[in-house]
């Protein structure tokens, strides 16, 4: 992975005194609360419901062991002993004291983590592909160009202001999971006619308030031209954003007012001068920064005995969480932050102490996080699996939930975000308590439930197969459900079913969808496809019919 | 009271006046309650009527609103070749569609442009056209709610003058201008990106 050097050293030390002295000022009150907030909302940190929340960014996703074990002492001695993973690949801790907040980002500036830019209107955290350098499709690994893109943006000077914040996204992999076309920017490499790789730039795609499915600004960028391509349609942006209404403030809102065409000869017109120009990558830039994700020491001949455990139900059962690899003997393995009963996406600091020692006895030393905010061991001998599920069982990181109804991406919610309408994990809970039937769990099969507690949709709740959306009535929370999301290379946005349902209805409510759904499917179809089948109006049916003769 | 001007990283005294728009009645727009604190790119303000009534001095450095200058530009050919004439305008004013009016930026020994609210990113964006694309390469100031925690941007967006907000310790803010050393991204300072630069 990624290992500074003196420059990335002194950036970030330097980070850290500048964000300690922005501090100390605005304790004397030499800054107004309102000069403070984009300073500390750029360091990640939030004022939230009992305590400031503060946000630590993990680049697309990939950590070291030993930064992980740092967490996990940060969690100790900061926070009450854990954390959350959230749908940005980042971890957030939930009760710091401002005070200490330097001192945290003093920690992890030790194993070369920070704070920087996970929150404010700024260029945040560059997603990608969990599965990233071990999958069969990829035409390149797009962790190289996302940290050449990481470090153009981090203190861009011209776009530390936006109208609004500014989330890019990167595949390197035919099939996209780095929801490339629901960002601001989303980059999908691609191999051209010549055998080139190439890519195609979506612009304006965004879940949130007002979702929307990215468009195509650029079919076919060549590589080099990334950083001043993304430029110019960052200037464009910055110059024409909406700046008097936040809730129309973000790109997506600008493509659209403006139509696709007309914003792409804006953006055109600014990268004809930039072009070619110092920041135009080479080859041998790329080359240096892929050299830090160079394979690891990979063995050959491994001899599977998955044969042994055929028995084994609850083992077997959870390899449906093991992905292949594109090395003979080699699988990816994601732990599940899901289990029932916790928080989605928390892991408590005995939980990410366990899984750092296990990512260095079987898997090079390195955590991936997903934005389905689970862990995962991306190169394990597949000889080793069985040893590896043994260990982990002990911290519950084996529920073989992975891609399945319980394994529910949800935001912190009203319990700690002082944004939100309603309460998310009480809800992701008690569905996961409904369904804690495995079996069924695994007849149903793929089956995404996405959970926001308010429009931002931190919980992407637009995209899930089965979407919740908590709001507000009249002072009381409700949640609104939505059917038919999907994320990946047909990205979709889930529509509204009707009305929506208090917070005790919610488990029953996503019963009587599985009921419809396992009615109605046809052998092997998944939920989605049989949602995009027979619509939305069986559904409907089913749920409101019932509930009228029950009144 | 000592200067509110840095320019480079000096505290200098400010030999230019700036002739202020003439006061118009501005009527002010809320949303959800708030204060808009944006104007919109491209908005038509100052309007033809204030850019008519706006007075200036006879002699001297001025600095004058743009739209301002083109009205009186013939007249003001003599002192513009003094170079006693800069000018200024705002955040949402769009300088594309002035370009062709007023010429030749480089007649101009300043140009500032005014941020009326520190958050307002566009100001970095319109150093970064005024250098890069239309290559103005004399003084270049910012003023209006300029403060310490944004100067190192507009340093890096092509910025070399800094008139600081009255109610803050211009001295303290110089220090803003040295918060990074060796920056990762080529910008209008610092042409070339930090592994360009130095051997990594």
């Amino acid at each position: 992975m990624y290992k500074y050097d003196h420059i990335d050293r002194k950036i970030v030390n330097e980070r850290v005194n500048q964000y300690q002295n922005q501090l100390d000022r605005y304790l004397n009150k030499e800054l107004s609360d309102e000069e403070f907030k984009p300073l500390r909302l750029q360091n990640g940190l939030y004022i939230q419901r009992h305590a400031p929340m503060l946000r630590v960014a993990i680049p697309y996703g990939l950590l070291s062991s030993n930064q992980l074990f740092k967490l996990a002492d940060i969690a100790d001695k900061y926070d009450r002993g854990y954390g959350h993973f959230s749908t940005r690949q980042n971890i957030q801790f939930n009760w710091p004291k401002l005070e200490d907040s330097p001192n945290i980002l003093r920690a992890l500036a030790e194993v070369e983590m920070h704070a920087i830019q996970t929150s404010g209107n700024c260029i945040r955290n560059i997603t990608t592909d969990q599965f990233a350098g071990v999958t069969h499709d990829e035409i390149i690994d797009p962790r190289h160009i996302a940290e050449i893109l990481r470090q153009w943006s981090t203190f861009h000077p011209e776009f530390a202001l936006l109208p609004r914040k500014f989330k890019i996204a990167i595949t390197g992999s035919k099939k996209d999971r780095a929801l490339v076309q629901c960002h601001d920017i989303g980059l999908e490499f691609f191999t051209n006619k010549n055998d080139k790789m190439a890519i195609k730039v979506w612009v304006g795609g965004g879940l949130g308030r007002t979702p929307m499915i990215g468009s195509v600004i650029k079919d076919e960028l060549q590589w080099e031209h990334i950083l001043t391509y993304c430029e110019a349609i960052l200037r464009v942006y910055n110059l024409y954003g909406r700046r008097d209404n936040i809730y129309k403030a973000r790109i997506k809102i600008l493509v659209k007012s403006l139509g696709i065409e007309a914003f792409k000869k804006l953006v055109e017109d600014e990268w004809k001068y930039i072009k070619d120009g110092p920041n135009t990558i080479n080859t041998e830039e790329l080359e240096r920064v892929g050299e830090y994700f160079s394979e690891p020491n990979y063995k050959k001949n491994i001899e599977s005995n998955l044969k042994d455990y055929e028995n084994e139900k609850a083992f077997t059962q959870w390899l449906s969480c093991t992905n292949t690899h594109k090395k003979k003997g080699y699988r990816a393995v994601t732990f599940s932050l899901k289990a029932t009963g916790n928080a989605p996406g928390d892991a408590s600091s005995s939980q990410m102490r366990a899984v750092a020692n296990l990512s260095e006895e079987y898997s090079f030393g390195e955590i991936r996080v997903s934005h389905e905010q689970n862990l995962i061991l991306a190169d394990v001998q597949e000889d080793k699996l069985y040893e590896l599920w043994v260990k982990a069982k002990e911290y519950h990181l084996v529920t073989p939930n992975i891609g399945l109804l319980t394994d529910i991406i949800c935001c912190p919610g009203g319990d700690f975000c002082s944004l939100a309408n309603a309460k998310s994990i009480p809800i992701a809970q008690s569905i996961q308590d409904l369904f804690n039937d495995m079996d069924y769990l695994h007849d149903i099969g793929n089956l995404n439930i996405n959970i926001s507690g308010c429009m931002n949709a931190c919980g992407h709740h637009h995209v899930g197969h089965i979407g919740i959306l908590g709001v507000d009535k009249d002072g009381s929370e409700w949640y609104q459900v939505t059917l038919g999301g999907n994320q990946g290379n047909f990205a979709s946005i889930g529509k509204v079913i009707g009305p929506s349902f208090s917070a005790e209805e919610m488990p029953f409510i996503v019963k009587k969808i599985i009921e419809v759904y396992l009615n109605n499917r046809q052998e092997e179809e998944l939920f989605i496809d049989c949602v995009s089948r027979i619509g939305l109006e069986p559904f409907k049916n089913y749920i409101y019919k019932e509930s009228e003769v029950s009144e | 009271m000592t200067s509110q001007l840095i320019k480079g990283r000096n505290i200098v005294k400010d030999d230019w006046i700036t002739a202020e728009l003439a006061k118009a009645e501005q009527i002010v727009r809320m949303q959800a309650g708030k204060v808009v604190a944006f104007k919109l790119s491209g908005e038509d303000y100052p309007t033809n009527e204030q850019v008519s009534k706006t007075i200036f001095p006879d002699t001297g450095k001025v600095l004058l609103p743009l739209k301002v200058f083109i009205l009186h530009q013939e007249k003001l050919r003599g002192r513009l070749a003094n170079e006693e004439i800069g000018i200024w305008f705002s955040t949402h004013e769009e300088i594309h569609k002035f370009i062709e009016a007023i010429g030749d930026l480089n007649n101009f020994p300043l140009i500032a442009i005014h941020v009326e609210k520190f958050a307002d990113g566009r100001i970095f964006s319109i150093g970064n056209q005024l250098r890069n694309k239309y290559n103005f390469k004399n003084e270049l100031r910012a003023f209006g709610d300029v403060l310490r925690d944004q100067i190192f941007f507009l340093k890096r967006s092509g910025f070399n003058s800094y008139l600081i907000r009255k109610d803050r310790d211009a001295e303290d803010a110089t220090k803003g201008l040295d918060d990074f050393s060796d920056p990762y991204q080529g910008a209008s300072d610092i042409l070339e990106p930090v592994w360009k630069r130095i051997k990594r």
